[in-house]
């Protein structure tokens, strides 16, 4: 085809969000066993039931398997070969913005997050995770005037133990799977999210992660607990510097809905992938489910995956509170020699539970993008119903898309509805909107966020906005 | 040729043009001029390479140029992009529409427009002006405005497509405008509207190329010159008389110009 290297031309990534910030880091040796996690748990200075929920899942961990049924293809992971805490070298206390180093308000600024008072984003709140730390929160006083607590879940142990300790681990228990495990063992940091009963919440909160240092693992923990009535919009942003070896990123986000409560988690992926031959980039294995416990209670996930090497990701909902409703709104893009493993779990258990998946795959160069869904309703679900829709688009001749999707049902009177499509972008459609003066790398653009609008139209404005932009600088490239 | 037309300059020189795909020559020496304000009827079989002509004029990548020139405004466009020809005023009429799905026609109609008012030096226009100039071409076509908000042709009937491509070169403005077979697969009232959409949006500084089987567009819209192509060559050209004459001998009549050629 004449346009096949126009088109690999286009999908060439441009990755803005390399740079390493020349930081002091206190960082621990390499490996992993108990000592090490007894080391994470001090450091923080943690109480010791959480010491005592880390070493149980560790040794729960190390009787594991590293779970190889995804379509999935990498080298072993060692996991002696990783450091499970670095973080950048500051004052022990820090009261105020003020005293974080320049260095990583810096680093945020060069993100698009700028952190400082007189600069920072106006409507949304930002909790800013460096490596393993949390470094700063914005608006923490305005939220707090609301009841609203946000903040580093380090920080959460120390000032709300109690919260803590009676939800962390209750929707991804430690025992779930290997990299939840393995995350419960040495989680270092992350978000924790607290909105009482009856207030929605007057801005978005966002945590944007950011890994900075090459031998280091990131395992963040976030917690989300929104009470009866209330709601919340979160959202999360990831980057991380190009190096030639592979950084693993195990995370664990938890979300719990009480009666009438809403809490829409809003992801935009954006790890370094790896070069164009596959040589680096994030291997990203998450765990993040939610759990509508309450009664007409409302999880909603939308997901917009452009980066890491290695995505391995199933944001699920446990529905278990009478006519609760679960989303899944997600595009993922891979170009090059990227993997994606990607999808959802809709656990229907109580009665008359509602959950919609649209899931729109992009696959360009020579990468692997699967989408892989469970749909469940149990003995209980009564009058349940789920709807999903796949659909996949590829670009070029040498990528691959797959659908897994898995329906399980025990109750006769529910319903699961199933659609699937695939298409690739043609040189027709390319050429119909050439010939109208559009260029080509618009065309593209044009056609693949046509193909992601239902998904987009799920997002935040603003974060739509950046989806967008996200996918249409991943598919530029030097044309002609 | 017409004496008062040859004192323009030409819009578009075809010269001997040549042209294959997969190495399976299609074109093989077609010349053709248009002159501003003449309209150009083409004709022939399917098959005879008419519709070929049409996307090399306007840069399909599937088509190598193997010899000779294609001259828009006496400059030289072989090597041109599709976009950079659409830009500066080439316009394509699709035998076959294609769909978009996803991308909203008034969205796509704007980027269009806008590409083409960029190149011009106008101003572009913002969706709210945009809505504006829009509202006043669909009369034209005699087209809805729910037209607009659906994604680009995707579920449009044949003759809503149509339409669709005579709004856009209403919108684009441009200074040749080449319409493969628009005619084909309309009723009567969607050829009225259409024809008379064509002979709205043509003026004295415009050329036009209808490429056709029948004569009933012809009957609407009047050309200057009938040109009846096969295997690749042009093998006759005449006026409008020749369109009638095609009509009624059908083209084993012209079978035996091929060896005049």
């Amino acid at each position: 085809m004449v346009n096949e290297n126009l088109v690999k031309d286009v999908v060439k990534e441009p990755y803005k969000y390399g740079f390493v910030t020349d930081i002091e880091t206190e960082k621990i040796e390499k490996g992993l066993n108990e000592d090490i996690v007894r080391l994470i748990s001090q450091k923080k200075e943690e109480p010791k039931f959480l010491l005592d929920f880390r070493l149980k899942a560790f040794r729960k961990w190390q009787k594991m398997k590293e779970p190889d049924w995804a379509a999935l293809g990498y080298k072993k992971i060692d996991y002696q070969d990783i450091i499970y805490y670095s973080a950048p070298k500051q004052k022990e206390k820090i009261s105020s913005l003020d005293e974080v180093d320049p260095k990583l308000l810096e680093t945020f600024d060069k993100l698009g997050i700028p952190l400082t008072e007189q600069k920072k984003l106006t409507n949304v709140a930002v909790d800013a995770v460096f490596d393993s730390v949390s470094i700063a929160t914005t608006f923490r006083e305005e939220l707090a005037e609301h009841g609203v607590i946000f903040c580093s879940i380090s920080e959460a142990v120390k000032n709300h133990e109690d919260l803590i300790e009676k939800y962390l681990g209750t929707v991804v228990p430690a025992s779930d799977n290997y990299f939840a495990a393995l995350n419960s063992a040495v989680f270092s940091d992350g978000s924790f999210v607290y909105i009482p009963k009856g207030v929605t919440c007057p801005m978005d909160l966002s945590s944007y992660f950011r890994i900075n240092s090459g031998d280091s693992g990131q395992f963040e923990r976030t917690l989300i607990i929104a009470e009866e009535s209330s709601s919340v919009s979160y959202l999360e942003g990831c980057t991380a510097p190009m190096f030639d070896t592979n950084t693993l990123h195990a995370a664990v986000v938890e979300l719990i809905a009480l009666d009438d409560a809403s809490i829409k988690y809003s992801t935009v992926q954006n790890w370094y992938a790896g070069d164009e031959k596959g040589i680096g980039g994030i291997f990203n294995f998450v765990t993040k489910r939610g759990k509508c416990l309450g009664k007409r209670s409302k999880i909603s996930w939308s997901q917009v995956e452009t980066g890491s090497a290695i995505t391995w990701k199933y944001p699920s909902c446990l529905l278990l509170g009478e006519e609760s409703v679960g989303e899944f709104y997600s595009v993922a893009l891979t170009n090059n020699l990227q993997q994606a493993d990607t999808g959802t779990k809709m656990i229907h258990i109580g009665p008359k539970t509602k959950s919609t998946i649209v899931s729109k795959g992009i696959s360009a160069g020579n990468s692997k993008n699967s989408y892989r869904g469970l749909v469940k309703m149990g003995t209980k679900a009564t009058g349940s119903r789920n709807y999903s829709q796949c659909d996949s688009m590829l670009i070029g001749d040498q990528a691959s898309a797959n659908t897994f999707p898995y329906i399980k049902s025990q109750q006769p009177n529910s319903e699961i509805e199933h659609e699937a499509s695939t298409c690739r972008i043609s040189e027709d459609q390319l050429f119909y909107l050439q010939s109208r003066g559009i260029e080509f790398e618009e065309a593209v653009s044009m056609m693949v966020s046509g193909f992601c609008r239902d998904v987009f139209n799920q997002l935040p404005m603003e974060f739509a906005a950046e989806a967008d932009k996200l996918l249409a600088l991943k598919l530029e490239g030097s044309v002609g | 040729m017409q004496s008062k037309m040859k004192e323009l300059d030409p819009i578009l020189e075809v010269e001997n043009l040549s042209a294959s795909t997969d190495n399976l020559p299609i074109l093989k020496g077609v010349s053709l001029t248009v002159y501003p304000g003449e309209i150009h009827a083409i004709m022939g079989r399917n098959g005879c390479g008419k519709s070929t002509l049409s996307k090399i004029i306007a840069g399909h990548p599937s088509y190598n140029i193997t010899n000779g020139d294609i001259k828009f405004l006496g400059e030289n466009i072989n090597s041109l992009e599709p976009e950079e020809r659409s830009q500066s005023g080439i316009f394509l009429g699709f035998q076959y529409p294609i769909e978009i799905p996803g991308v909203s026609n008034l969205e796509f109609l704007r980027v269009s427009t806008n590409a083409r008012r960029k190149f011009l030096k106008k101003e572009e226009l913002d969706t709210f002006d945009f809505e504006e100039l829009v509202k006043e071409k669909l009369e034209i076509v005699k087209m809805d405005h729910a037209f607009l908000s659906r994604s680009v042709n995707q579920g449009f009937s044949g003759g809503e497509k149509k339409r669709n491509e005579i709004l856009q070169m209403a919108l684009l403005e441009p200074k040749i405008a080449i319409l493969d077979e628009t005619d084909s697969g309309l009723d009567i009232d969607a050829l009225r509207i259409v024809a008379s959409g064509i002979k709205k949006i043509s003026n004295a500084q415009t050329g036009i190329i209808l490429i056709t089987h029948y004569q009933r567009l012809l009957d609407e819209i009047e050309p200057n010159y009938v040109h009846v192509m096969s295997d690749g060559q042009i093998i006759k050209t005449g006026q409008s008389d020749l369109a009638l004459e095609l009509e009624k001998k059908g083209y084993e009549w012209t079978d035996k110009f091929i060896k005049e050629t």
